[in-house]
């Protein structure tokens, strides 16, 4: 008796289901029309921009969020497989730099009005605007704009007497972490993490990954891992290596900054993330403030003295979707999301420094980041990683090769891996 | 009508093909078969025949995802470049390692596992079994990310705990090394399916007769020897069986080593490799060429299974 009843039960169940389904199948929902923005995960600072710009719409759309993966490869694949089947649910999406030139030689990106292009790179950091573009062209606009600084715990640097106040290079803090007996904390891991680093390095000594993309032949492509930058590159990844910790070759940004909130690393290269994550530990108790206020900060290490750092650039830039029904109010939307006033908001509720200059000058931002003016600074030097639409392979073949940075000849690894980029890029090897 | 035995299998079953000479009710019974197994069968082709054999044709061509304009008939020469590639044999070989060591403690601990479940007390052995099944409920991934938090640097117990092993400090990476990561490797994996091939063991185990065990017993055969010569030779289709499944399980490991290390310090398999060239690279050619070539090596395990066994299947169903 219990048991035809609860299968009673169950079959309504099923069938108020199906027909909820159908419901939300066929029935046009009334309204204005939804605009999807997949977002990289944050704090949920994104979707709070999307409220506000659905509110201050006055009706026009409504912008609905759905979340990426963790990692930027993983949210290029997710992307890539959608729009390689012209998903035209995708509105907007939030990009990480490298994959721009890849999906705007698929022809996945719309193309950017020339008003609203102008409009959003007016005050705009260098890199940011560099990084939007692919062949001159602008193909996405910039939200926000990350950068690396180099951290450093005050109290360990004032021992070794290390000037910190003018520009450092590779050499002396490797220097001063050997006679403190310290770490640099820097990204050893085989991950995205390590093109990062070594493309800042090789850009830092005047040098280029890529000298010439050549969008139309991937095989002409043309290298520069065999110049002497690249080749002193290789030497500092190698002597950090040294000085970097027993976790080095598994060590990403997140355990780095967790080694420099502890005792062990005198110097860490990373993003602006990492003040964030003290406070919040000073705040729930589980970090002393004494060590918050031993943080340092400064420009990127210098490959050689003397010629200005080129740090990392990284953050997120808004495509809008080739296939999207909506391109225009999209545009309309990306316009609200990018504004001053949200990406103000964004950088002190999540941490994320903005892309528009003004930003580091507001007295908030100042109070909440003291270091915003640096930030600024390292933003107008930085350098976007190789642009290619080919990315992912010249990614890959440099972890490949120059993981574990331990155990790699300075004098070889360039040029091996110059030759395995060909050679995927002709889909001659695996990856 | 006339009955001709086609067989000498003693009378129409259903599995022999209708012939001319087929009785009605042999007949009617494999049409009820069609019709019974008939949907499974279609379903099966639309979702295991039909990828595959796109595998295959794909895997024919130069076709990148992100550029279908360009897509390029190149025959065998997508095989040529995987074949002749020291990443693919590197892959292997530490695939064809994973499966070896996994799948032979796993057969040792398993059997263990199954002996102490068959013979526990009536009372706790539905405890004892669900104790035992829990590491196989827990999800592939979820148990690797356990497994990385507890050996990793930063977050890790194991080195604290076991420091006063040799060669553990408290400061030993586990996935800095091609070797020390394989061996985290294999333990989470190991962990995570004895479970499932004790269970299966535990399945033979119970079809061994009692009769047997007992007239060994009165002739006065010892422990080990009704192990030998009694219980495991009729339990040799039960231990194919786990064997076989665990083996093609094993050797298209993909997800621990991917939450691991990413394929990193030499860890990377077979399936990692066709997942870097299909998903991470997006060359579908090539990355379906890898697929196919991993397929093969499967179909290829398993026939040696069948044939190195020397086990007919249908014995074991207790078709004969």
């Amino acid at each position: 008796m219990r048991r035809a009843r609860w299968r009673r039960g169950l079959a309504a169940g099923v069938a108020a289901a199906a027909l909820a389904g159908l419901a939300g199948c066929g029935g046009a929902s009334a309204g204005p029309p939804v605009l999807n923005w997949y977002t990289n995960p944050d704090d949920g600072g994104q979707a709070e921009i999307a409220a506000a710009c659905t509110a201050a719409s006055g009706g026009a759309y409504r912008i609905a969020t759905s979340v990426l993966p963790r990692q930027a490869g993983e949210q290029r694949q997710q992307l890539v497989r959608r729009l390689a089947a012209n998903d035209s649910s995708i509105d907007i999406m939030s990009i990480d730099p490298p994959y721009i030139p890849e999906f705007a030689e698929a022809g996945f990106l719309a193309p950017v009005p020339e008003d609203v292009g102008s409009r959003a790179t007016e005050g705009v950091v260098n890199s940011a605007i560099e990084g939007a573009s692919w062949n001159g062209e602008l193909v996405t606009v910039p939200f926000w704009a990350n950068t690396q600084l180099l951290w450093y715990r005050t109290s360990q640097v004032e021992a070794t007497g290390l000037d910190m106040d003018g520009p450092v290079t590779w050499d002396q803090i490797i220097q001063a972490a050997q006679q403190g007996d310290k770490q640099i904390a820097a990204q050893g891991a085989r991950a995205e993490s390590m093109t990062v680093w070594l493309n800042a390095l090789i850009e830092s000594g005047g040098g280029e990954i890529i000298t010439n993309p050549s969008p139309e032949d991937p095989e002409g492509i043309e290298l520069g891992l065999d110049s002497p930058a690249a080749t002193k590159a290789a030497e500092i990844m190698k002597q950090v290596s040294q000085v970097a910790g027993p976790g080095f070759s598994t060590a990403d940004e997140d355990q780095n900054s967790n080694a420099f909130q502890g005792d062990a690393a005198m110097f860490q290269v990373n993003w602006p993330f990492v003040w964030g994550k003290v406070n919040s530990a000073v705040a729930d108790g589980s970090v002393e403030q004494s060590v918050a206020d031993d943080f340092g900060w400064a420009l990127y290490p210098q490959t050689e003295a003397g010629t200005p750092s080129a740090p990392p650039y990284g953050g997120i830039n808004l495509g809008v979707g080739a296939f999207s029904p909506n391109v225009d109010l999209a545009y309309q939307a990306t316009e609200c999301i990018v504004s001053e006033e949200n990406q103000k908001q964004y950088m002190l509720t999540n941490g994320n420094p903005a892309a528009k200059e003004s930003v580091f000058t507001d007295p908030e931002v100042l109070e909440q980041f003291p270091m915003a003016p640096l930030i600024e600074q390292s933003l107008q030097q930085a350098k976007p990683r190789p642009q290619t639409a080919y990315y992912s392979e010249v990614s890959e073949s440099i972890q490949r090769n120059y993981h574990p940075s331990a155990g790699i000849d300075p004098a070889t690894v360039g040029p091996a891996t110059a030759e395995l980029i060909r050679a995927v890029m002709a889909k001659e090897q695996l990856l | 009508m006339t009955t001709t035995e086609r067989t000498g299998t003693g009378g129409a079953t259903p599995a022999s093909p209708a012939g001319p000479g087929t009785s009605d009710k042999a007949r009617s019974e494999q049409r009820l078969g069609w019709m019974l197994a008939g949907p499974a069968f279609v379903i099966m082709l639309l979702v295991t025949a039909y990828p595959i054999a796109q595998a295959v044709y794909y895997s024919l061509f130069n076709y990148r995802l992100t550029d279908p304009d360009n897509i390029s008939f190149v025959g065998l020469n997508n095989y040529a470049v995987i074949l002749t590639d020291q990443i693919w044999w590197t892959s292997f070989g530490v695939t064809v390692f994973i499966t070896v060591v996994t799948v032979a403690v796993e057969l040792v601990l398993g059997f263990a596992l199954a002996l102490v479940m068959m013979n526990a007390l009536k009372a706790i052995r539905p405890v004892l079994r669900a104790a035992i099944l829990i590491p196989y409920a827990v999800i592939t991934v979820v148990s690797a990310f356990a497994w990385q938090y507890a050996f990793s640097l930063d977050s890790g117990f194991v080195n604290s705990w076991f420091s006063w092993l040799p060669g553990v400090a408290v400061d030993t990476d586990w996935f800095g090394g091609t070797w020390s990561s394989l061996f985290v490797i294999c333990l989470a994996e190991i962990w995570k399916t004895t479970p499932f091939i004790s269970l299966l063991l535990l399945a033979g185990l119970a079809q061994v007769p009692d009769v047997l065990q007992e007239a060994a017993r009165v002739d006065g055969a010892s422990w080990w020897q009704r192990m030998w010569k009694v219980t495991i030779p009729n339990m040799k289709a039960a231990i194919m069986v786990a064997l076989l499944f665990r083996t093609l399980d094993a050797f298209r490991v993909f997800d621990t080593v991917f939450v691991m290390t990413g394929g990193a310090e030499n860890t990377e398999t077979v399936s990692f490799l066709a997942y870097r060239q299909t998903i991470a690279r997006l060359e579908i050619g090539l990355g379906s060429a890898v697929s196919v070539l991993l397929f093969l090596s499967v179909v290829v395990i398993c026939v040696g299974f069948i044939k190195g066994f020397k086990v007919d299947l249908s014995q074991a169903r207790g078709e004969k």
